[in-house]
């Protein structure tokens, strides 16, 4: 009996567990943050409006970061690239694109596996890589 | 006490299971520069004298395809060229030592899948970026490999970046004598 007991509460808490799973179409528009938090851990302005110079310089410093880049548009400002870290793969894309007159706005979006890094600490080590490489400095967007 | 404790054994036990499971946590600090980035840059690239961006990139192209590679992108503005190539990773070692495994087994009276584990094929990406040095009139060239490896059973063994400098110096090696050929339009 007693057995039988501890057989249902565990068949219980499966059950619950089950339940509480995310439908797909919730997986594929799930993110943990807002989307006002995520834009402004991924996304820094720039004092520069050279766009070519923007898009090799971020190409460059994914290289450093040991991306192999998979593809680069220089028409729509994009850059993808990959990496293996053991087992896991990161994928990153950047986008480049215009800011008023003066700026160029720059939004990194980096991947673990099979889930986004929504890590503010992980996208500001890029910045800052990519800061060094530019001789500017990143401004953080509102 | 132990009434408790049979009541609870078995939620508790499945309870710790899932909570091992959700240790696989993301990683700090992997878009940080490694240590190792002067080294990485001496070996991947290399600079040309000539400001002749585009004839950098179609002979690099073309070494591409001498190595058997076919192109699957390009960004000319931006000195992009990706190709990738399908090839066999069996490997005389590997397979010896799977095969030891296997005897090893069946005289003990148990099976092995050791042999359907090892290498089988494999894809090898290349990247390559060309784009104007930073000073003097002169082309930076920047290569990267990178391979996925996949078992007899066609699952994937491993994923990684290639580091062996004599594959870099083949490449570039080869890339020197294509822009000769090209420039001297052989």
């Amino acid at each position: 009996m007693r057995k039988m007991r501890g057989y249902a509460v565990s068949f219980l808490s499966i059950a619950c567990l089950i339940s509480g799973c995310a439908t797909t179409s919730q997986r594929i528009m799930a993110s943990e943050k807002s989307q006002v938090q995520l834009r402004s851990m991924q996304t820094r302005a720039f004092d520069t409006v050279d766009k070519k110079m923007m898009l090799q310089t971020i190409i460059s410093t994914m290289q450093d970061l040991d991306f192999v880049i998979d593809k680069a548009d220089f028409t729509l400002g994009t850059v993808t690239g990959s990496k293996f870290l053991g087992y896991a793969v990161v994928t990153m894309t950047v986008t480049v694109r215009t800011r008023g007159e003066k700026q160029l706005l720059v939004r990194a979006n980096a991947q673990h596996g099979i889930k986004s890094v929504e890590d503010a600490a992980t996208y500001q080590d890029f910045f800052t890589t990519l800061e060094k490489a530019l001789f500017l400095t990143a401004q953080q967007v509102d | 006490m132990s009434k408790i404790y049979r009541f609870f054994r078995v939620p508790i036990s499945f309870l710790l299971c899932l909570a091992v499971l959700g240790c696989a946590t993301m990683p700090k600090g992997f878009l940080k520069p490694p240590e190792n980035t002067l080294e990485k840059r001496q070996l991947q690239m290399r600079q040309y004298e000539t400001r002749k961006e585009e004839e950098i990139l179609s002979a690099t192209a073309g070494v591409l395809q001498d190595l058997g590679f076919t192109l699957d992108d390009s960004e000319t503005p931006l000195g992009l060229v990706v190709a990738s190539k399908k090839c066999d990773a069996t490997d005389g070692g590997q397979i010896a030592g799977a095969v030891f495994l296997t005897l090893l087994c069946a005289l003990g009276g148990t099976t092995s899948n050791a042999l359907e584990l090892v290498d089988a094929a494999q894809v090898v990406k290349a990247s390559v970026i060309v784009r104007p040095s930073l000073e003097g009139a002169k082309t930076t060239t920047r290569v990267t490999f990178q391979r996925i490896v996949w078992n007899a059973s066609n699952q994937i063994n491993r994923v990684e970046t290639l580091n062996d400098p004599v594959l870099y110096q083949d490449f570039y090696e080869k890339l020197s004598k294509a822009i000769f050929l090209e420039a001297q339009s052989i």
